[in-house]
Formats: C-alpha cells, sequence, structure tokens
C-alpha cells in the first residue's frame, strides 16, 4: 500500500468515526430544519465506505476514493448519497498521479462542480455550498497564489468552512428540504454544511499527520508558511 | 414500448401513484422505487437504475419522482445504467397517469411520453 493510499484509507476511518460522534448532533440539526435522517445516513454510509475501503487489494488515493463515493452512494438513502458520494466518485480521477498541492485543489475544485451542479446550489442557499464554496476558494488560493504547502493551506480552508457554517444560521434556505419551510428555517444551522466542515476538519487531521507536515500551521490568513528566502524556483 | 418508474421516498406512495397510473396504461410498465433500503423513507440510485432497467422494454423509461433526493439519485442511475431514460419535470401522480396514457400510443417515444408527463403541470383541479 501506498504511503498516500494508506493516508486516504485512514481518512475514510477517521470520518467515519467522526460522523458516528455527531450522528445525533446531526441528526438535532436536520430535526430542525429538514427530514431528521441525516445523522443517521452520514454515520451509516461513512461506516460502510470504511469498511469498503480496507478491502481494497491496492489502495491507491484515486480507487479509495473512488470506492468510499459508491459506498455511499449505494448505503446512503438520500440526497447525501449523490451528493457526497457521487462527487467523490466524480472527482476521484484527478488523483489518479497521486496526491499533490495540483491535483489536490483540481480535486477540490472538480468535488464542488458536482455537488453545485447536482444540487443546483449557490452560496447563500443555506446548503453545503456555503461552507464548500468558501473553502475550495481559500485552499486555491492559498496553493497558487499564496504558495502555502497542502496541509497549512488545507488549514486556512477548513477554517473558512467553519465561517460557511457559521453564514447558514441566520439566513433563510432556498434548497433542499428545508426550503419548505421558508422563513422558519431562519436561526437554525444548516446540517450539510455541518457535516462538510466535519469532514474537511477530518482531512486535515489525518493530512497533518500523514503527510509532509510543515513546521508551523498558520493561525491567521496572513501567515506565511514558507520563511522569506526558502523559496525557491522549480 | 415506453416504460414507466414512479421514484418516491416512500415506497408504498411509489406503488400508490403506479397502481393509479396502472388503470390507464394498458401493457405499459411501471416499475414503484422508493425507500432508503433500511425500511425508512429516502431514495437509493442503486435502486432506482434496478427500476429502470425492470422497466425498459427497449424503447426506454421516463422517470417521475417526488422530492430533492429523488431528483439526485434518479439523475445518477440515469448516468450509470446502461437504459435511455430521462426525468420528466412534472407532479409525481399526475404526471404518472398521462405518462402511462401518453405510452399506450403505438408512436409513442421516450420524448413524447415525457412532453405528455410534464404538461400535467398545468392541470387546474377548480
Amino acid at each position: 500500500m501506498s504511503d498516500e493510499g494508506e493516508a486516504v484509507v485512514a481518512a475514510v476511518a477517521a470520518v467515519a468515526d467522526r460522523l458516528e460522534t455527531e450522528r445525533s448532533q446531526l441528526t438535532d440539526l436536520d430535526s430542525a430544519i429538514g427530514d431528521a435522517d441525516h445523522g443517521g445516513n452520514m454515520a451509516r454510509g461513512w461506516a460502510a465506505a470504511a469498511e469498503a475501503v480496507t478491502e481494497l487489494d491496492d489502495p491507491e488515493p484515486s480507487v479509495v476514493v473512488k470506492t468510499a463515493g459508491k459506498t455511499l452512494l449505494s448505503e446512503v438513502g438520500g440526497a447525501s448519497g449523490p451528493l457526497y458520494g457521487g462527487s467523490l466518485v466524480f472527482a476521484s480521477p484527478e488523483l489518479e498521479d497521486g496526491i499533490t498541492a495540483e491535483s489536490s485543489v483540481a480535486f477540490a475544485e472538480t468535488y464542488l462542480e458536482k455537488v453545485q451542479d447536482r444540487g443546483d446550489a449557490r452560496v447563500g442557499d443555506k446548503t453545503m455550498v456555503d461552507a464548500l464554496v468558501p473553502a475550495v476558494h481559500t485552499f486555491k488560493k492559498s496553493v497558487e497564489v499564496d504558495e502555502m504547502a497542502p496541509v497549512p493551506a488545507l488549514a486556512k480552508a477548513v477554517a473558512a468552512a467553519q465561517r460557511g457554517v457559521d453564514f447558514t444560521v441566520p439566513i433563510r434556505a432556498s434548497k433542499g428540504r428545508a426550503s419548505y419551510l421558508g422563513w422558519r428555517s431562519v436561526g437554525h444551522q444548516d446540517p450539510g454544511a455541518t457535516s462538510t466542515l466535519f469532514i474537511m476538519e477530518e482531512l486535515l487531521d489525518v493530512a497533518t499527520e500523514h503527510l509532509e507536515t510543515p513546521e508551523e500551521l498558520p493561525e491567521h490568513a496572513e501567515s506565511p508558511t514558507v520563511p522569506d528566502g526558502e523559496v525557491t524556483e522549480d | 414500448m415506453v416504460g414507466l418508474v414512479v421514484v418516491s421516498h416512500s415506497r408504498t406512495a411509489a406503488e400508490g401513484i403506479a397502481e393509479v397510473a396502472g388503470e390507464m396504461g394498458g401493457e405499459t410498465r411501471i416499475e414503484a422505487v422508493g425507500g432508503d433500503g433500511q425500511g425508512g423513507f429516502g431514495t437509493v440510485a442503486d435502486d432506482i437504475e434496478g427500476a429502470i432497467e425492470e422497466a425498459d422494454g427497449g424503447d426506454g423509461v421516463v422517470v417521475l419522482v417526488d422530492l430533492g433526493s429523488a431528483v439526485m439519485n434518479a439523475e445518477v442511475a440515469i448516468e450509470t445504467g446502461n437504459s435511455e431514460a430521462v426525468i420528466a419535470d412534472a407532479p409525481v401522480l399526475e404526471g404518472a397517469v398521462n405518462a402511462a396514457v401518453a405510452a399506450t400510443s403505438a408512436k409513442a417515444t421516450v420524448e413524447s411520453v415525457r412532453e405528455q408527463a410534464e404538461a400535467a403541470r398545468g392541470i387546474e383541479k377548480l
């Protein structure tokens, strides 16, 4: 098993553990403005995904991601199947040549593209898109413009996702089951944005542990990861 | 002959709608699919893909759907499956009845059946 493949398998297991832990919180959030199935669906789907990826003979990153996505598609009886699972399957080829800063950005952008295409949701609709868009844009900018390493860039993306989750609280839902509630959806945090944040937090933890670790994680948007003088043209 | 698939979060609802449409549908194949596969409400892409295969008599399938995830899972099922299938953007019950009638025409195609299903969007009841 490649180190990267091992890291992705560990990430799927970490996400499964986290979503099991958060099952009741996600259910509570979804009870308020949805159909109360998000906690159970996510916990069950990711547990099945974690099991499926341990059975792979040659778990390269793209294969692990695709397998996890396909398992979610068949195990989750709701919108989370196509949105989380279908998008993972669709974006998985971006990791065929391994996990690099470039391929990670491509993966994140393709995943977001599929979520938006499938769900037809935009920022401000009170959905997972409200967490994903700032996260993916922050990740891309941090890598491509600020030339940060992938792990600290992901840390910034997680912080952006958290702000996106907070943003879902005061707004009115325009997509998803919560949109049927109209103004009654105001004041409630979106469950899909919340689970998206949980998944990203686990990815960051596993990436920090398994992939190239920087000397220190940035705490502020302005913090550079590469000290002046150590940047090389290559 | 064009086949039909009725997708609902509730399997019971899907079966009931298929029954109502079946009264008008003659020999039309109408498959009902729904539920999360665990006894709860929901929709599953793999189950919908199976229903599309069952309904396909060689001339394709029109899929009627209820809410949110039914649409998304039906899209995934169509993308991954081998049958020619389209989703009708129509109210699920009235659209299914219209589609069942349209499918009995000797000249029916997937497009003509979808068009008739979507005509149900304009039905007024009072």
